[in-house]
């Protein structure tokens, strides 16, 4: 089924030299690997490995939120013989801290940048590794420190309780809550640490796109995947040193008394701090611009790389390859400046809140566009009903309900009472689980064959997609209505207030979804483990697709490819319509090309092409 | 099998639709009797978000219906090839613009709501003139401070000041001011009936307004995490006639002053807290 077509042209294929950088032995080889694709398997299981504590401490969070106050099965007479096995209220604040930490820093951030950007950008752009391979590798390795710091806090008094905001003077000063001793600090370390990962990673990225294309591929030959990834690793670069000088701050503040977060004539536990003159509202303003872009940080990959997978499983070219382009850029720009959007009622400047809230609503329109070029990428169509496709229509439609429910939140006077309620919990579900988990899924399912030479199980990855899609509608769509009934996050037990006592039967409802979208992964994990060993072979191109990284062996062995690519033209060129395939890789250039000059560069031409259609 | 997996993506948004257009009738909505909001301010802020629940909702249910309907003829795609479209520019303009638009005028339409709410300049003169209580949070309940009755409430407390524990009264049909601050952590004075919500951010004295519209209890809860306590951060906000909430004032005063004989001691320093005040 390979589809190698390196000289059409009549050019002579280049024959690569030896790879530079060879692995020696075993350790080399699978450990402290510097190859990306090695590197990538690693990032991808500790992502795996990740989520499954993540979820966990979800579920534990909703047990106590549908049966409050009750012994915690399996785990909780084991974990807190003391209490009888129920969940103490300062272990349910560790248990959403931690869940946001572990899914944030741990799952959604690596898994995309860490495995899919590792894999995919030498593979696609036509290079044999990355930039820095070395540097790539350490990115890896500091997920560890990290994950022993986020582990150590577990073990301290309360574990750390402030929320994955880390706001001051909860996060700030250690009496102010049992979980801000030690533990916090230890909190602060590990984020520092995923920090690091993430810079060397972006800055790696960002070198590899720029320096190392192959012949032939210009930017806007690029996937939307590379795109995707591209402009994260700028987003991520350029954000992310302020959350870290901030989380250094706070780290001065708790351990040196520099009190950057912290106003004077607090008194805390009937006990007055002898200094201040800081500002709590200074937090929120470093960590939300972070952490605002960051949001981007978890989706534009993953748009990205539904752009191509939609695009390759419907047999159709992306509808609006350039402002598709120019729309993942706003998104990234406009991402920027809206950071306030997060703090309408903190008691910033009201006037500033209007700047932030036009921002803001505009931040929606290039998202809409991308909905609508999605939609009709779909349109006229062959499409494929494989898991692949499922996951991306679950990406979509999905996102769409977190694209929207964010227009309520963008709204300033919407959003004073919607704040901090479960509707903003159910708005950033939708989009962080609802819309790029299932994105990773399809990605999973997609690039699998390329990663380890063989096809996942479609059976298990449809009852997964089905069990997991109706698990997370049942646990995220009912928040809405939560949030609308005015329940607060982060609450051990709501019911304690006369106004939300009814909300119980409906707590009960959702915890039941998750409890099945839980279970559900387990079939993902059946399908990864069993497919690696035992799926069937796959060629180099199984899905007939049209990118780079197909033209490789599957897997591809040290260095990638074995001629080195040259790129033709644009990516997603399928429905060709002479030819015997449908589709045309990058590396074919066209025999005869079929309409004048199709390359994207004119994309001016694309215009007299649709309307004489 | 295409046709099925349609109907299944069909399914989601029809529920959707259904359990929203629902909401309002079996209690799922906003909270306390008939969905309505207990203040003015809050009846705007339920239309924006009403107004804003129409345009989403029918861009909801036009995109989920594009999709399934792209689906279903790419199911039904009986051609060899699919259509080899690579964007459309006016199409793309359109789709840009009208949805523009649309947000531009959301964002025009809600800033004097917002105004109204939040920029000083537009309180309601009556309101700021007089506030009527310090608000001040604390790990984990609310205290509050009024001013003795005929008095103004000072920024230092005074010694004939009025204090109570989770239980704030308000009277009816006026609108009031509080001054909002906390004593530690980061809280949220969260009144749901009302709409209303302010962070109490440590260090800061946040004047905070609202108009309750009818008498009520109301619950006042914390919105921010502060600490393990987060959830039992619980008050009550009871809105009453002027002269009901007078005569609470002049009970209060009575049960804190009241030295054992049935005199009431705050008189003995009326002349000495009306010489701070000047």
């Amino acid at each position: 089924m390979s589809v190698l077509n390196p000289s059409p042209t009549g050019l002579q294929p280049i024959l690569k030299p030896q790879a530079h950088h060879a692995p020696g032995n075993f350790i080399t080889k699978y450990i402290f690997s510097t190859d990306h694709k090695i590197i990538a398997i690693q990032f991808l299981f500790t992502t795996l490995l990740m989520m499954i504590v993540g979820g966990a401490l979800a579920l534990a969070v909703r047990w106590q939120l549908a049966f409050p106050w009750e012994s915690m099965p399996i785990v909780g007479p084991w974990l807190f013989a003391a209490e009888g096995g129920q969940i103490s209220p300062e272990f349910y604040t560790m248990l959403f801290t931690m869940h946001a930490t572990v899914m944030i820093f741990l799952v959604i951030i690596p898994i995309l940048a860490g495995t899919f950007g590792n894999f995919l950008i030498p593979l696609m752009i036509g290079a044999d590794d990355m930039a820095f391979p070395k540097l790539n590798m350490l990115s890896y390795w500091f997920m560890w420190p990290a994950i022993a710091c986020f582990g150590l806090s577990f073990t301290f008094a309360g574990g750390p309780a402030a929320g994955w905001t880390s706001y001051p003077i909860l996060a700030d000063l250690a009496q102010a809550a049992p979980g801000s001793g030690t533990a916090q600090t230890f909190w602060l370390l590990g984020v520092t640490f995923v920090g690091f990962s993430s810079m060397m990673g972006s800055i790696n990225y960002m070198t590899t796109i720029i320096n190392m294309r192959a012949p032939g591929m210009t930017f806007f030959r690029m996937p939307m995947t590379i795109w995707g990834l591209f402009i994260t690793a700028i987003l991520q670069a350029f954000a992310l040193p302020v959350l870290t000088a901030g989380g250094f701050m706070q780290v001065t503040d708790r351990l040196l008394g520099t009190c950057f977060f912290y106003p004077s004539g607090l008194v805390i536990n009937n006990a007055a701090p002898t200094v201040g003159g800081g500002q709590a509202l200074l937090w929120q303003h470093l960590f939300w611009f972070y952490s605002h872009p960051a949001v981007y940080i978890m989706l534009l990959p993953v748009m990205g790389m539904v752009s191509d997978m939609l695009s390759c499983m419907c047999r159709k070219p992306l509808f609006g390859y350039k402002p598709m382009v120019i729309s993942m850029s706003a998104i990234a720009s406009l991402g920027f400046i809206v950071w306030g959007h997060h703090m309408y009622t903190s008691g910033m400047n009201p006037a500033v809140g209007m700047a932030f809230m036009v921002a803001t609503m505009m931040i929606a329109l290039p998202s809409a566009v991308k909905t609508f070029n999605w939609t009709a990428t779909i349109w006229g169509g062959k499409v494929q009903f494989n898991t692949v496709t499922l996951n991306c229509i679950g990406f979509l439609s999905m996102f769409i309900v977190g694209g929207l429910s964010g227009i309520f939140m963008a709204a300033v006077p919407v959003d004073v009472y919607f704040h901090d309620t479960y509707f903003i919990v159910a708005h950033f579900h939708y989009v962080l689980f609802g819309a790029t988990l299932f994105g990773v899924f399809a990605a999973i399912q997609f690039w699998f064959p390329k990663m380890f030479g063989r096809m996942m199980n479609e059976k298990l990855g449809k009852t997964h997609f089905v069990l997991t899609f109706i698990g997370a509608n049942g646990t995220f769509f009912p928040m809405h209505f939560l949030g609308m009934q005015g329940m607060p996050r982060r609450y051990a037990d709501p019911y304690l207030h006369g106004y939300l006592e009814h909300l119980l039967p409906m707590n009960q409802f959702m915890t039941i979804s998750a409890i099945v979208m839980g279970a559900a992964q387990i079939l993902l994990f059946i399908n990864i483990f069993y497919s690696m060993f035992w799926g069937p072979k796959a060629g180099r191109n199984p899905w007939n697709a049209t990118t780079l990284e197909w033209t490789a062996p599957s897997p591809p062995p040290h260095g990638n490819f074995d001629v080195l690519p040259v790129v033709f033209h644009g990516p997603n060129e399928y429905a060709v319509q002479n030819g015997d395939h449908d589709f045309l890789m990058q590396t074919e250039q066209e025999c005869e090309p079929p309409k004048p000059a199709e390359t994207d560069e004119n994309n001016d031409t694309d215009n007299e092409q649709e309307t004489s259609r | 099998m295409g046709k099925g997996w349609c109907l299944f993506f069909l399914f989601w948004p029809i529920a959707a639709v259904v359990s929203c257009a629902m909401a309002p009738w079996i209690g799922w909505s906003f909270p306390y009797d008939n969905a309505q909001a207990a203040s003015n301010l809050g009846i705007r802020i339920d239309g924006l978000f009403y107004l804003i629940l129409v345009i989403t909702a029918i861009v909801f249910v036009g995109t989920q219906a594009a999709i399934v309907y792209a689906l279903w003829r790419g199911a039904n795609n009986r051609e060899e090839r699919a259509d080899c479209v690579h964007g459309n520019h006016k199409l793309e303009l359109v789709w840009s613009i009208i949805p523009g638009i649309i947000l531009l005028f959301l964002a025009i339409y809600q800033m004097n709501i917002w105004a109204d709410f939040r920029i000083k300049k537009y309180y309601p003169e009556v309101a700021v003139k007089d506030p009527i209580a310090e608000v001040t949070a604390r790990q984990f309940e609310w205290r509050f401070r009024y001013p003795a009755i005929g008095k103004k409430l000072q920024q230092k407390p005074q010694p004939d000041d009025l204090h109570s524990v989770n239980e704030l009264h308000v009277p009816f049909g006026k609108p009031v001011m509080i001054q909002l601050r906390s004593d530690d952590v980061q809280h949220s004075f969260f009144l749901p009936a009302l709409r209303i919500k302010q962070d109490a951010l440590p260090g800061l004295q946040i004047p905070v307004w609202f108009e309750a519209n009818k008498p009520g209890t109301y619950d006042l809860v914390c919105a921010e995490l502060c600490g393990w306590g987060h959830y039992k951060m619980k008050a009550h906000v009871i809105v009453q006639p002027e002269d009901e909430y007078q005569n609470y004032l002049k009970t209060l005063t009575e049960q804190q002053f009241y030295d054992g004989l049935g005199k009431i001691a705050a008189t003995e320093n009326d002349s000495e807290s009306e010489a701070t005040e000047k």
